[in-house]
């Protein structure tokens, strides 16, 4: 049901909930507050999943989530392994690989607290993984591995997202850039291009374009963005069968059924959300494919099909924005997700559970605590309130 | 080939050339004679694009004008200030720091060019619509023919069909009868009145309309069949035994319902439907760009000085709208004097009185170029009458069916079908499958082409050897961003 900047249909357009996104937030949001019996409308500039959502490199690893995310990224791996063939799920295991000392202690520090955060990760020699994956390099020094870890294909996100929205009688409206929002006693104008619609409530799930939405309501958030770089290969012999990454972070690496290699890692490329251009720097890109290139020497035969890249939100102590947006009653915002393609499926219900008045099952992540201090929160209590 | 190596000065290139066709040859030229420190690079090992592609080392028997004027312009370039980047593969161009950088995969390996002026001639590329067995061995497009014809002086076939629209048809069915093959028909989609209705455009160059009707002639002379209002349906077979159908369509290119199919026995067939600007380049670096069907669909925005609309980056040739070879060269001296001016090389009388002359000479040639790039196009209802089987996109695989499907599902959009089906994702990038994706879109919902607009661009421009581009390198040396946050 795509809505391509239709005319307005009068004052008809009366929601209890209106959200700005159909990223994975935005639409897992909007679909739990349908199910709880409100009337809700999501408004997208471009097409579902056409953001961050569509555009990652579809990793769904537990060990490369934060530690203090390890219970929401456990409730997020469930919903896309659910989602299953229609999203392309592969529950391929992954391993995290060191090559020196440094690395080395890195790797068994971080997983040691996520494994006891809840992800069943396990250590293995350089000899065992080797056995088990012999593309990899002869380099490595430390390793460990998570069953669970997997991928899917981003792309197909948005086409999932938009059966989704359908079925849940949520309307969607896509292509439809929102102009300016309006905030009365009665709720909120959502002026869109040829009309309005009209909301009782609203949640901002715009993802790196959060505050400039955020500011047509007078509200300043200080999120900056990430401009993350993703390349895919041709399709060539398979080589590997598990999701690869780096100590550092630094390294995602899959080999897809057709063949082609997806390589990401959050190398920056440049740009910003208000021109909505990321640009692709060769010298990260490079940097990037070495890194790929050590890990997995095979690849050196691939050709470099096409790189792009995804804005990412974050605010200084990398946490979520998730919860009621301060001064503005009935507003909501959710973004800056770290890992939001595997946590978004968990949060995004979760907000529209605070939204519809229940009790959430984890806590959420106050926005005001970026707002009170400058951009500065306080991510030591934060972390006690996501554990408690 | 390079005759010196090529050393970038110290500050980098006043302006860097992509593409050494009439037009970007043309643009170096100018650019050397007015002083700026000028570079251009091309994928190819000699000048000429696809206009003047020779042969490399092989001298022709008898020099025809195409051949005459590619060694004009070869030689120019080649005695200019120029430093010549052959045999370059261009896999990104970025701006940083109010600079173009521009990397290639070279003969000596990665090097990058930098430069203050960037001017973008990059041509145009074939367009093609699918039909029933088009991915088999045998079937090509008009231009590669004209590659075989030209570069390795090689027959697509013996007995070939040569179908589509537009002047390709007369210059590949030509040259495979002047190289000693067979034409076993030639299939216009348009009737013989299409070429009469632009008679007035076309003998603005009464020597090419000549030409034509020259070669038109000399084929119906020769016997060979020629099938004009009709549309090939079909191949099948296994090359050399191919089996081609023909039937009659009505000026949007629907088959017509009195019409009978035809079968063409054949060992080759070479389709193809016109030109389309090549807008890889300037799509990657976000220029702005429309939709205009008389100039071949989209293409990059331009002012009267080929300038675009980002500081300091210019397009010249078929990439700004496909108007053909004979104004290019115009259009490329246009944007080498606009760089200088904007460049503040020469002063804005100089530009004046130099620019003013050529721009009318551009308007003069792109009148005869308009016409050819009209005759060549189909309607949409070409696309209309495909059966649901057909293969849309050959690299990743996807039938009619499966876009129709995800069109009805919600897709409105080139970016949201190349998402949900993964169409124009494949080695291709898109240039063989998404001009008709996009029709099959604009049929579906009635949008324009506009609403439903082009693919993002992406580097790599044409896909890398990962090896190449990742070099020699030590790990311990990577130089490794803060880790991510735990």
């Amino acid at each position: 049901m795509t809505t391509r900047t239709q005319p307005a249909r009068a004052s008809a357009d009366r929601y209890d909930l209106v959200v700005v996104g159909a990223g994975i937030m935005g639409a897992t949001a909007a679909l739990r507050a349908a199910q709880g019996g409100m009337r809700v409308a999501v408004v997208e500039r471009d097409g579902a999943g056409s953001g961050a959502s569509g555009v990652n490199a579809g990793t769904l690893s537990l060990q490369i989530k934060r530690v203090a995310l390890m219970p929401y990224a456990l409730i997020g791996h469930e919903w896309w392994r659910r989602a299953g063939d229609a999203v392309g799920f592969k529950r391929t295991g992954g391993y995290t690989l060191a090559f020196n000392s440094r690395e080395q202690a890195l790797l068994e520090e971080r997983m040691t607290l996520k494994r006891a955060a809840g992800a069943p990760i396990e250590f293995m020699s350089s000899a065992q993984v080797r056995t088990r994956e012999p593309a990899l390099s002869d380099r490595i020094v430390a390793a460990s591995f998570c069953a669970e870890d997997g991928h899917a294909d981003s792309t197909r996100t948005g086409a999932y997202l938009r059966g989704l929205l359908r079925d849940g009688n949520v309307e969607l409206r896509e292509h439809t850039p929102v102009r300016a929002i309006d905030h009365g006693d009665a709720g909120f104008r959502v002026t869109v291009p040829g009309g309005a619609i009209d909301a009782r409530r609203i949640l901002i799930a715009s993802g790196a374009w959060t505050a400039s939405v955020a500011a047509m309501l007078g509200v300043t958030l200080p999120i900056e963005v990430r401009v993350n770089t993703v390349s895919v290969t041709e399709p060539g012999p398979q080589h590997l069968h598990a999701g690869i990454g780096h100590a550092t972070g630094l390294l995602t690496l899959k080999q897809k059924a057709s063949g082609s290699f997806l390589i990401g890692g959050g190398w920056q490329g440049r740009g910003s959300p208000a021109t909505g251009r990321g640009e692709v720097v060769a010298e990260t890109l490079l940097q990037n494919l070495r890194l790929a290139r050590f890990a997995v020497p095979a690849i050196a035969h691939a050709r470099v099909m096409r790189s792009w890249t995804g804005f990412e939100a974050f605010v200084a102590d990398h946490y979520p924005l998730a919860g009621a947006l301060p001064g503005v009653a009935d507003a909501y915002i959710l973004t800056c997700v770290r890992g939001g393609y595997t946590i978004g499926p968990c949060i995004g219900p979760l907000v529209a559970d605070l939204i519809l008045g229940r009790e959430t099952a984890l806590p959420l992540f106050e926005p005001a605590r970026v707002m009170d201090s400058g951009a500065r929160g306080d991510s030591a209590s934060l972390l006690a309130s996501a554990r408690g | 080939m390079n005759a010196r190596p090529i050393i970038e000065p110290r500050e980098g290139y006043d302006v860097v050339v992509l593409g050494a066709g009439p037009a970007g040859a043309a643009a170096a030229i100018e650019a050397a004679s007015l002083g700026l420190r000028t570079a251009i690079a091309d994928e190819q090992v000699v000048a000429g694009g696809q206009v003047y592609r020779v042969a490399p080392g092989i001298a022709p028997v008898r020099a025809d004008q195409e051949r005459t004027d590619g060694d004009r312009i070869r030689a120019e370039l080649g005695a200019g200030n120029i430093d010549r980047c052959f045999a370059h593969r261009v896999w990104h161009v970025e701006r940083a720091n109010d600079r173009w950088h521009i990397h290639a995969l070279g003969p000596e390996g990665p090097r990058t060019l930098h430069a203050a002026a960037l001017i973008v001639a990059t041509g145009a590329q074939e367009r093609h619509l699918p039909f029933a067995g088009w991915e088999r061995p045998g079937v090509m497009g008009l231009a590669a023919a004209t590659v075989m014809l030209k570069a390795q002086r090689m027959l697509p076939g013996r007995n070939v069909v040569v179908a589509g629209a537009g002047p390709l048809l007369l210059v590949v069915a030509k040259a495979i009868v002047d190289g000693g093959g067979r034409v076993a028909a030639i299939v216009d989609a348009h009737p013989r009145s299409a070429w009469f209705a632009s008679a007035a455009d076309l003998l603005s160059r009464p020597d090419l309309a000549a030409r034509g009707m020259g070669w038109y002639r000399a084929l119906h002379s020769a016997g060979v069949p020629m099938h004009h209002g009709c549309l090939l349906r079909a191949v099948d077979g296994d090359a050399p035994a191919l089996r081609a159908s023909v039937f009659p369509v009505d000026r949007e290119g629907r088959a017509r319902a009195d019409g009978k199919a035809v079968t063409i026995a054949c060992d080759a067939v070479c389709c193809g439907y016109g030109l389309m600007p090549a807008t890889d380049v300037t799509r990657l670096l976000g220029a702005s760009h429309a939709f205009d069907l008389t100039l071949g669909g989209w293409h990059v925005v331009v002012d009267d000085d080929q300038r675009c609309n980002i500081p300091r980056l210019y397009a010249a040739g078929d990439g700004a709208g496909v108007v053909g070879a004979a104004a290019a060269p115009w259009q490329g001296r246009v944007a080498a004097m606009a760089a200088a001016r904007d460049l503040d090389r020469i002063d804005t009388a100089t530009h004046a009185s130099r620019a003013a002359p050529a721009r009318r000479e551009r308007i003069r040639a792109a009148r005869f170029g308009g016409v050819m790039t009209r005759i060549a196009n189909v309607g949409d209802g070409a696309v209309a009458s495909l059966a649901s089987g057909v293969t849309m996109c050959q690299c990743e695989r996807l039938t009619r069916a499966t876009l129709d499907a995800a069109i009805a599902d919600g897709c409105a959009t080139v970016n949201d079908l190349k998402g949900a089906t993964r169409c124009g994702m494949g080695p291709c990038g898109g240039r063989l499958c998404e001009d008709a994706a996009a029709r099959l879109i604009a049929l579906a919902t009635g949008h324009t082409r506009t609403e439903i607009g082009q693919a993002t661009g992406r580097p790599p421009l044409r896909p890398v050897d990962l090896d190449a581009l990742a070099g020699d390198f030590d790990y311990d040396a990577l130089p490794m961003p803060a880790t991510a946050p735990l």
